[in-house]
């Protein structure tokens, strides 16, 4: 099978697209979890607070989301762009 | 290439037989390692128990052992085969055969070694609930081996099948697809099911009175838990039962390694994060026993949404495998579902572990106040692990892209 230069490269780009979201899921998703599961547990302590700290909450882990929005990013450029 | 078939089978198959027993070695000699520590733990708190505790503990790491024993008589059997007059195909499938077995063997064995540890420190605390404890401790790490004799269904499947009529391409990747599929889906269910386990035996040797509603929510707990192996086996069963003569080898290989890796490694995720949420269902009812059906429900809420991954994983092996692709012989072509697959199984690991963390923090709350807290904890769990989810639904979007729009 012939292969041409322009394919393989075609074809790397989508691999690390796939490996790029695959890979950078892992960390953001394990890291809201554990601010959400905090977040609860405090809740449970103080339930006067609910608001203030599920606003806590979600201004974390969407801090915590970015990392999983660059590498949404980067795969998108590598499946669209490149 | 100049070697006979018979070499690369025969090759192949020791090969196989060195995964087996090399990765089912990892998980045993772990959860074993682990129950030893805490039994020298428990033995210095109360040296009068050592007898006792010390025949706990060979108990509690025997069972964990059986795990690795499956994986040693996979390899004995391997080492053995005989290969005379196979077709090229079952060098893939004693490969495979190998690795579901190995992998398989990762998790139960680490999960055995949790409640077999909190026997020996329970027996320590509290001298008259051995027996009750050694029982519990033994229920429990047998439930912890269901996903590694998944694996060795599957393994010997692949190994004494005949598979003369499938198609050496696709069909090597089919039965890889397979191995790996039941393999890496069970890592996560074998250590999942064991946190639930140890930590109601702790807590039964505390609170002896609530023994019986412990173990009803150990037993739910890790039986949820195991669902992701489940998908794994599924899978695995498909691959290795669908006709795939006829079907384009290129890209369909691509496709079939593709679905295997999305539900096997999407399942480690919600895996462990059942664990973690059944694990503090299982102390807070032992902590408080008057919370257990408000605990229950919210620990099988928070699993629930746990499993949304390895569901995300299934739906695109789904896909992939029945979803005819155009044949093709360019590198784009294969490189799209391969990578969708390994996008979705590598996605669904992250958000499974967090959502079942954020769950076990809040049935942990929920066990202390289970009368005023429950409705607004699980409102901010639902929330927490919704945003949790996010990056599992990039993982999809990216898969989903790869398959329909490239």
């Amino acid at each position: 099978m012939a292969i041409e230069g322009a394919d393989l490269v075609r074809a790397a780009a989508l691999m690390g697209a796939g490996i790029s979201m695959g890979l950078g899921a892992i960390g953001p998703g394990v890291g809201e979890g554990f601010a959400a599961g905090k977040a609860c547990e405090a809740i449970g302590r103080n339930p006067k607070e609910a608001g203030l700290l599920t606003r806590t909450m979600l201004v974390g882990q969407a801090v915590s989301e970015s990392t999983g929005i660059y590498s949404l990013v980067v795969a998108l450029l590598l499946i669209f762009v490149v | 290439m100049a070697f006979s078939t018979e070499t690369w089978v025969q090759a192949a198959s020791f090969l196989g037989a060195g995964f087996s027993v090399g990765f089912g070695a990892i998980g045993a000699a772990l959860g074993e390692g682990y129950a030893a520590g805490n039994a020298s733990r428990a033995i210095g708190k109360n040296p009068a128990m050592g007898g006792a505790i010390l025949k706990n503990m060979l108990i509690g790491q025997a069972v964990a052992e059986s795990a690795g024993i499956f994986a040693l008589v996979i390899a004995m059997l391997l080492v053995f085969m005989d290969v005379q007059g196979a077709p090229m195909i079952e060098a893939w499938s004693l490969l495979a055969s190998g690795l579901a077995m190995g992998l398989s063997a990762i998790g139960s064995g680490a999960g055995g070694g949790f409640p077999a540890a909190e026997a020996c420190l329970g027996i320590a605390d509290n001298p008259p609930t051995q027996n009750a404890l050694t029982t519990n401790m033994l229920i429990g790490s047998a439930v912890c081996q269901t996903p590694a004799i998944f694996g060795m269904v599957v393994a010997f499947m692949l190994m004494f099948m005949d598979w003369s009529g499938q198609p050496l391409w696709p069909g090597w990747a089919a039965v890889m697809g397979a191995g790996l599929s039941v393999g890496l889906a069970a890592i996560g269910s074998g250590v999942g099911s064991g946190m639930p386990a140890g930590a109601a035996t702790g807590g039964m040797a505390r609170q002896p009175g609530a023994a019986t509603t412990i173990r009803t929510n150990m037993l739910i707990g890790s039986a949820v838990s195991q669902t992701p192996a489940i998908f794994g086996m599924v899978v695995a069963f498909m691959l290795m039962f669908v006709d795939w003569n006829g079907t384009p080898a290129w890209p369909t290989w691509a496709s079939l390694l593709g679905a295997g890796l999305a539900t096997g490694l999407s399942a480690i995720g919600p895996g462990i994060g059942n664990g973690f949420t059944a694990q503090e269902a299982s102390a807070g009812i032992a902590r408080v026993p008057e919370s257990s059906s408000t605990v229950t429900t919210t620990m099988l809420i928070g699993q629930t949404v746990a499993q949304s991954t390895v569901i995300y994983g299934f739906l695109v092996s789904l896909i992939l495998m029945f979803i005819p692709r155009e044949a093709s012989e360019t590198m784009v072509a294969w490189a799209a579902p391969l990578s969708a697959g390994i996008c979705m199984g590598f996605g669904g690991i992250g958000p499974g572990v967090g959502e079942g963390l954020a769950a076990a923090y809040t049935v942990n709350r929920i066990a202390r106040d289970y009368e005023g807290v429950g409705v607004l904890l699980t409102r901010v769990m639902l929330v927490g692990q919704a945003v949790s989810e996010s990056t599992g639904i990039y993982a999809l979007i990216v898969s989903l892209l790869l398959l329909f729009v490239i």
